[in-house]
């Protein structure tokens, strides 16, 4: 026990005496958190719209009122030659471009029929769908307009859904409170990982491993040295984050806060595991970056965080299953938001517990005292 | 010319110094085709197959063709069929389901004699992201159904809307993650390459032996980085080969151009490397920097995932000084649009500023540390 808090002290006076890694580690998690969460967002507002209008007409008129009055858009240009609406597609300028024809009031009003025609840059798939959307909904909305003004009978005939939305957990849809509590579980896991990944091959590079190896220390005692130190600063860290997120964005905190850290306790200890396996596993820590880095994207990727699981492929979301930060966030969310506690997230808590287990046991198997 | 030499000496004792690393090469030339190979089928934000419950307490022939029409539109996964609106807490609760749509009593007969029905989808706006898109993809489904249903009675002020989805027509959303993929990966590859080698020769204190050689300072830099624009170049066509023929982006635009440009972004990102590694002292705050300050924000700032038009306005002046959001400007304009210089002289000429930037304050802090 005496060798444990002596490589403790050990590794923590490491730490903090290393002046250029504390803002790292106590300070640049947090900006980013307030910060970047804030930037996370698909809500999309405020499409640029560039305006065609070739008819001059006070229905015309109205439409573009009807797209300016509406919050997803807002007219940034128009003209009444189409290529200047394609010359702003393609530089950017605007995001999608209505084109209203010659005669559209006529047409509409005599012949109840017109066409009008929709431009929409969709190398973001997702935004050009939406962007769609919305503007069928905006014609469709001056077109009901039109027929209350003219109720000549056959308003009456036409069948209606209207269809009424609730947003459950999250009724403003809000999403900092989605996303406040999700990069700061991928926050603690990079400087987790990071952290544990470069230590012991740190050592060995330095050379230092081998003074340590000839110390009568066992080999579980030195691994518990190497951890704890980060284990502590990892909660720690979540617990300030939690915090900041409470104080500053109001972040709820429905289920029971014991559930989250005891699962967080677990799940530090596969963060730690994984970066301690690459650690054993490499020669220098050019090498240990690079697999930490590799890995770290592809569960910060296929987390669930940034692109629902969901719309993943059938495998791909199989192989989220073993990508422990998707448990953490799942669990946040779960916890934090929908009020769920520790016998809600026993799935989770069991698949982490088996990485946590898998992964220490194969990296200190992997740790030899020998060179 | 013994100058030039000198460097070509110095530039072959890079690569040899580089190549003879037998693992770091698999790891630089590997985990790139992996990551892209992974995300380029995995990340997406299309809907499809979520996974949604119905509680249809209607049982009426209207509510079981609008089921069905949903269920066929391959979006949605039907993961439960409720019978009673308690049941939406459950399976919201256990995370089954993403959304629930609720027919009411007497739908069929409502549409007849009131011509209005009102359909409730309930989203679980844990994640708001997700959710607002299923609302989105399900209310447009209903419209078409409705449309369908009113197709037999005369319909007045007909305005149906042509839509063109310019640059990708079927809106796949590889097309955005491609060019993403490439900038994240040019990124943080070469940023952190470079910030290491300098790092590691300074704390292995080879540095000293180096500068203490007739070499200029400037040269012996030039000499470590040459090697590592041309990986990170090698690095950059395989990525684009992919692109193209595994996941058929396009290059509308000039190839030559293309190239250019992937190489002015990774004389940007290597200068950015170099000033990383100018201001640490060791490999593991370099590598912290590089990573911790790198990764999340270039993910999440460069329009790689969230459309930056979105952010709040501090976070898109805040976005200008991520060099991969105008590298991923470059890369969608000449792959999707097919742009050429006469579009892309602005975001070019501001990669080449941050370029000099950072030589500049590298060099002027060199100089300091040589003193």
């Amino acid at each position: 026990m005496r060798t444990i808090f002596f490589l403790l002290e050990k590794e923590f006076k490491q730490i903090f005496r290393n002046k250029g890694m504390l803002p790292i580690l106590f300070v640049m998690p947090f900006v980013q958190l307030l910060v970047l969460a804030n930037a996370a967002t698909f809500e999309i507002q405020n499409l640029r719209l560039w305006l065609v209008d070739q008819d001059h007409s006070s229905f015309s008129r109205r439409v573009s009122g009807k797209f300016e009055a509406s919050p997803y858009f807002r007219t940034v240009g128009n003209s009444s030659h189409i290529p200047a609406g394609e010359e702003a597609l393609l530089t950017e300028q605007a995001d999608l471009v209505l084109v209203i024809p010659k005669g559209f009031e006529k047409e509409l009003s005599q012949e109840h029929n017109s066409d009008v025609q929709v431009v929409i840059n969709a190398i973001d798939g997702m935004k050009g769908g939406l962007a769609n959307g919305y503007a069928q909904a905006v014609l469709a909305d001056f077109r009901k307009e039109l027929l209350q003004e003219n109720p000549s009978g056959s308003l009456s005939a036409v069948k209606q859904f209207s269809v009424q939305y609730a947003n459950w957990y999250n009724e403003e849809m809000d999403y900092l409170t989605f996303m406040v509590p999700g990069i700061l579980v991928l926050l603690v896991t990079m400087i987790g990982a990071f952290l544990s990944s470069m230590n012991i091959v740190r050592e060995k590079e330095i050379g230092t491993i081998e003074q340590l190896n000839v110390t009568p220390i066992k080999k579980y005692q030195f691994i518990i040295g190497k951890l704890l130190p980060f284990w502590i600063i990892g909660l720690a860290m979540l617990a300030v984050g939690l915090l900041l997120a409470k104080l500053i964005y109001q972040t709820p905190m429905i289920g029971s806060l014991w559930a989250l850290f005891g699962f967080a306790a677990v799940y530090l200890l596969v963060v730690l595991g994984f970066g301690l396996l690459i650690s054993t596993t490499t020669d220098t820590q050019q090498q240990a970056m690079f697999i930490s880095w590799f890995f770290l994207v592809i569960f910060i990727l296929l987390s669930g965080l940034f692109t629902a699981v969901e719309n993943m492929p059938p495998w791909a979301q199989v192989v989220t299953y073993l990508n422990p930060v998707r448990y953490f966030i799942e669990v946040t969310r779960m916890i934090m938001l929908k009020g769920a506690g520790f016998e809600e997230i026993r799935f989770h808590f069991t698949v982490i517990s088996g990485f946590a287990i898998v992964f220490n046991g194969w990296a200190i198997w992997q740790y030899r005292k020998t060179v | 010319m013994t100058n030039l030499k000198r460097l070509k000496g110095f530039i072959k004792k890079e690569f040899i110094h580089i190549f003879r690393d037998k693992r770091t090469m698999v790891i630089l030339f590997g985990m790139p085709i992996v990551q892209i190979l992974l995300f380029g089928f995995a990340i997406t934000n299309e809907i499809q197959e979520a996974r949604i419950a119905i509680l249809d307490m209607a049982k009426d022939p209207v509510s079981e063709e609008l089921s069905q029409k949903i269920m066929s539109s391959g979006y949605f996964h039907l993961q439960a069929t409720l019978q009673h609106p308690r049941q939406i807490e459950e399976v919201f609760k256990r995370g089954e389901v993403k959304q629930v749509i609720v027919f009411p009593h007497d739908l069929d007969r409502k549409l007849e004699k009131e011509h209005r029905a009102v359909i409730q989808l309930i989203a679980d706006a844990s994640d708001p992201n997700t959710g607002t898109s299923l609302m989105n993809y399900t209310s447009s489904i209903i419209r078409s159904f409705q449309q369908e249903k009113n197709q037999t009675t005369s319909q007045p002020y007909q305005l149906v809307p042509e839509v063109q989805m310019r640059y990708n027509p079927e809106l796949k959303g590889v097309y955005m993650f491609v060019p993403g993929l490439i900038t994240i990966i040019l990124m943080l590859v070469s940023a952190m390459m470079t910030s290491i080698t300098i790092t590691r020769e300074k704390e292995l204190g080879t540095m000293e032996v180096l500068l203490a050689s007739p070499m200029k300072p400037g040269l012996i830099i030039i000499a470590k980085v040459i090697p590592y624009i041309f990986l990170s170049f090698i690095n950059a066509l395989m990525i684009l080969f992919l692109g193209k023929f595994v996941f058929g982006v396009p290059i509308k635009g000039s190839l030559v151009l293309l190239l250019g440009e992937s190489l002015l972004f990774i004389l940007t990102a290597l200068s950015l490397g170099i000033f990383i590694s100018t201001k640490t002292q060791s490999q593991q705050v370099a590598l912290m920097v590089s990573l911790m300050g790198l990764m999340l924000p270039v993910i999440i700032l460069s329009g790689f995932i969230f459309p930056i038009e979105n952010m709040p306005f501090f976070l898109q002046l805040l976005s200008n000084i991520i060099p991969a959001k105008w590298f991923i400007i470059i890369v969608k304009g000449i792959m999707l649009k097919g742009a050429g210089m006469e579009l892309l002289w602005k975001e070019s000429l501001i990669l080449l500023g941050f370029t000099a930037f950072f030589i500049l304050l590298s060099i002027k802090n060199f100089k300091t540390r040589l003193a």
